[in-house]
C-alpha cells in the first residue's frame, strides 16, 4: 500500500501542496495529468529522491518520509531509464541483488527468471549501448523488479516506444501485475494506457489529486 | 505562376560556393600555433648536438634530477587525483552554502603567481604560532622535515597540479548524468556505493586526463620549488630547476639539452597515459 498524506513538495520554483492519495496493496494505479504538472516529482518523492517539505509518505503503513531511497525498497523506472553505462544487461539485473549480499545461486535463479519473463535472455551479455528503446525499457524494468520490491513506480514507461513495442510492453506490465504481487503506480498522460492497465486512476489537475 | 518563376531549382542556377576559404582561414590560423611549437623544438634541436645531449645525460647530478623529477611528479599526480576525485565530485553534485567560495579557493593556485605560492608555502611552514611551528614540529616530533628537501618539491608541485586536476574532475562529473546514481540509490546503494559503483567507472577517462594534466603541470613547476625547496644539486634539484641552474652558470648547451630531455619525457608520459586511457575505455 502506498499512502501520501498532505504531502508538500518544492522543486525549484515548482510547488505541490497537500497531496493526498492512497493505493491499496496489489493494485495497479495510473496517475494521469498533463506534462509539467508534477507527476514525476511525486514519484521521486515516493522513492525518496526528492525531499518533502511537509506531510507523510507511508508504504505498507510504515512512515518512510525521512528514509533514504536505499532503505525504502521501492522499485523505480524513471522516464529517462538512467541505465548504468558501464554495466552489461546481466549486471543490471544482478545489481540490487549483489547489494543485498544474496548468494550466487539465488542471484543466478532470480536473473534467469527475470530474463525469461522480460524476454531478454539473448541480451544478457550485451552492454546497454546499442539496445533498442523497448529492450532498454525491459532492462530498466528488470533492474527495478530484481529485488522483489512491494512497490513499483513507473514514469511514462511506454511513451518513447513505437506502436507494436508498446503493445508488447503493455502485455508484459499486465503479466507483472498478475504475477509479481506488487503495488504499481504508473505515470502517463495516455488514456489508452490507463484503459489497458489501470485498476484505479488518479488524476492530477491544477495541483490537486483526484481518485477516479 | 509568378511565384513559381521565383523558385530556383538546382538545374537552372548552380550556386558555386566553395568551402575552400573556410579551410584556408581556419587552417591558416590553427597552423600558426602548431608551427610556432615545431619551430621552438627545431631550434632547440639545432642548437645542441647528440654528443652534447649524451654528455649532459651522463652527468650524475642531471641523472639525480631526472630521477627526482619522475618520482616527485608521479607522487604529486597520484596525490592530486586522490584529492581531485572526491572534491570534483562534491563540487559537481551538491549545492551547498559556500560552494562558490570553495570553487574560487580551488582556483587560487592556478591564478597565483608561482613565486607567491612558493613564498606562501615557506611562510606557512615557518610561521610561529604561540611558539609552535609546523616545520619544527614535523622535523622534531614526526621526523619528516619538509622545507628545502624532496617533500617540499612534491608539495610545491601538488599545490598547483591538484588545482588543475580538480577542474578536470569537476568537468568530468558534470558531464556524467547524475540520474544513474540516483536510481542506484533506489536499488539499495548508499551515496558512497553509488559513487564507487556507478559514477567512478564512468569517470575513468576523466581521471586519466586529470592525472596527465597534474603530471604535466608538476613537470613544468619551477617558481614554488625554487622558493620552497631550493635548488640544491643532488637533493632538491628537478629538471626544471636544472635548466635554471645551468642557465645561471652560463651553460646554455646543457640547459638546452635538459630542456629537450624534458620535452621527450613529457611526450612519452602524455602518450603513455593516453594509450592507457584508450585501453581502459575501449
Amino acid at each position: 500500500m502506498i499512502e501520501l498524506a498532505n504531502v508538500s513538495i518544492r522543486a525549484g520554483d515548482f510547488q505541490l501542496s497537500d497531496v493526498s492519495f492512497s493505493i491499496e496493496t496489489g493494485r495497479y494505479a495510473v496517475l494521469m495529468g498533463r506534462t509539467g504538472r508534477g507527476k514525476t516529482t511525486v514519484l521521486e518523492a515516493i522513492c525518496g529522491l526528492r525531499k518533502v517539505t511537509n506531510g507523510q509518505i507511508l508504504v505498507h503503513d510504515t512512515d518512510v518520509t525521512d528514509w533514504s531511497p536505499a532503505d525504502r525498497e521501492i522499485g523505480y523506472v524513471p522516464q529517462d531509464l538512467a541505465l548504468f553505462p558501464t554495466l552489461s544487461v546481466l549486471q543490471h539485473l544482478q545489481f540490487a541483488l549483489r547489494l543485498r549480499d544474496q548468494s550466487k545461486t539465488d542471484i543466478q535463479n532470480r536473473t534467469d527468471e527475470l530474463a525469461e519473463v522480460l524476454g531478454i535472455q539473448h541480451l544478457l551479455e550485451r552492454s546497454i549501448v546499442g539496445l533498442s528503446g523497448g529492450e532498454r525499457q525491459r532492462v530498466a524494468l528488470g533492474r527495478a523488479l530484481s529485488f522483489r520490491p512491494s512497490v513499483l513506480l513507473l514514469d511514462e514507461p511506454l511513451s518513447a516506444l513505437d506502436e507494436s513495442t508498446r503493445e508488447e510492453m503493455q502485455d508484459l506490465l499486465r503479466e507483472i501485475k498478475q504475477t509479481a504481487n506488487v503495488t504499481i503506480l504508473h505515470v502517463t498522460h495516455s488514456t489508452e494506457e490507463a484503459d489497458a492497465l489501470a485498476d484505479c486512476r488518479i488524476e492530477l489537475d491544477n495541483g490537486k489529486f483526484r481518485m477516479l | 505562376m509568378s511565384n513559381a518563376s521565383k523558385i530556383h531549382s538546382p538545374s537552372n542556377i548552380r550556386l558555386r560556393r566553395s568551402d575552400l576559404p573556410f579551410f584556408l582561414v581556419m587552417g591558416g590560423i590553427s597552423s600558426s600555433f602548431i608551427l610556432l611549437i615545431i619551430l621552438l623544438l627545431a631550434a632547440d634541436l639545432m642548437f645542441t648536438s647528440f654528443a652534447e645531449f649524451k654528455a649532459v645525460l651522463l652527468k650524475p647530478e642531471i641523472q639525480a634530477a631526472f630521477r627526482l623529477t619522475i618520482l616527485s611528479c608521479s607522487i604529486a599526480a597520484i596525490l592530486s587525483i586522490w584529492v581531485a576525485t572526491p572534491l570534483g565530485y562534491l563540487l559537481s553534485r551538491y549545492q551547498f552554502h559556500g560552494r562558490m567560495l570553495l570553487d574560487t579557493i580551488v582556483d587560487i593556485p592556478i591564478v597565483l603567481p608561482p613565486l607567491v605560492l612558493g613564498l606562501s608555502l615557506l611562510i606557512l611552514f615557518h610561521l610561529p604560532i604561540g611558539g609552535w611551528e609546523l616545520e619544527a614540529w614535523l622535523r622534531d616530533s614526526v621526523g619528516f622535515p619538509v622545507t628545502y628537501r624532496w617533500p617540499a618539491v612534491v608539495l610545491a608541485q601538488f599545490s598547483v597540479a591538484c588545482a588543475f586536476a580538480v577542474r578536470t574532475m569537476r568537468v568530468t562529473f558534470d558531464q556524467i548524468d547524475p540520474r544513474a546514481e540516483e536510481v542506484a540509490r533506489t536499488l539499495g546503494c548508499t551515496r558512497g556505493q553509488a559513487f564507487i559503483q556507478i559514477a567512478l567507472p564512468q569517470a575513468w577517462r576523466g581521471m586519466i586526463a586529470a592525472t596527465t594534466i597534474a603530471w604535466a603541470r608538476a613537470l613544468g613547476e619551477f617558481g614554488p620549488i625554487l622558493v620552497f625547496a631550493g635548488a640544491t644539486r643532488m637533493r632538491t634539484e628537478v629538471l626544471s630547476t636544472t635548466v635554471f641552474l645551468e642557465l645561471s652558470i652560463g651553460q646554455l648547451n646543457a640547459a638546452v639539452a635538459v630542456s629537450l630531455l624534458m620535452v621527450a619525457l613529457a611526450v612519452v608520459v602524455l602518450l603513455l597515459l593516453r594509450a592507457l586511457g584508450t585501453g581502459l575505455t575501449s
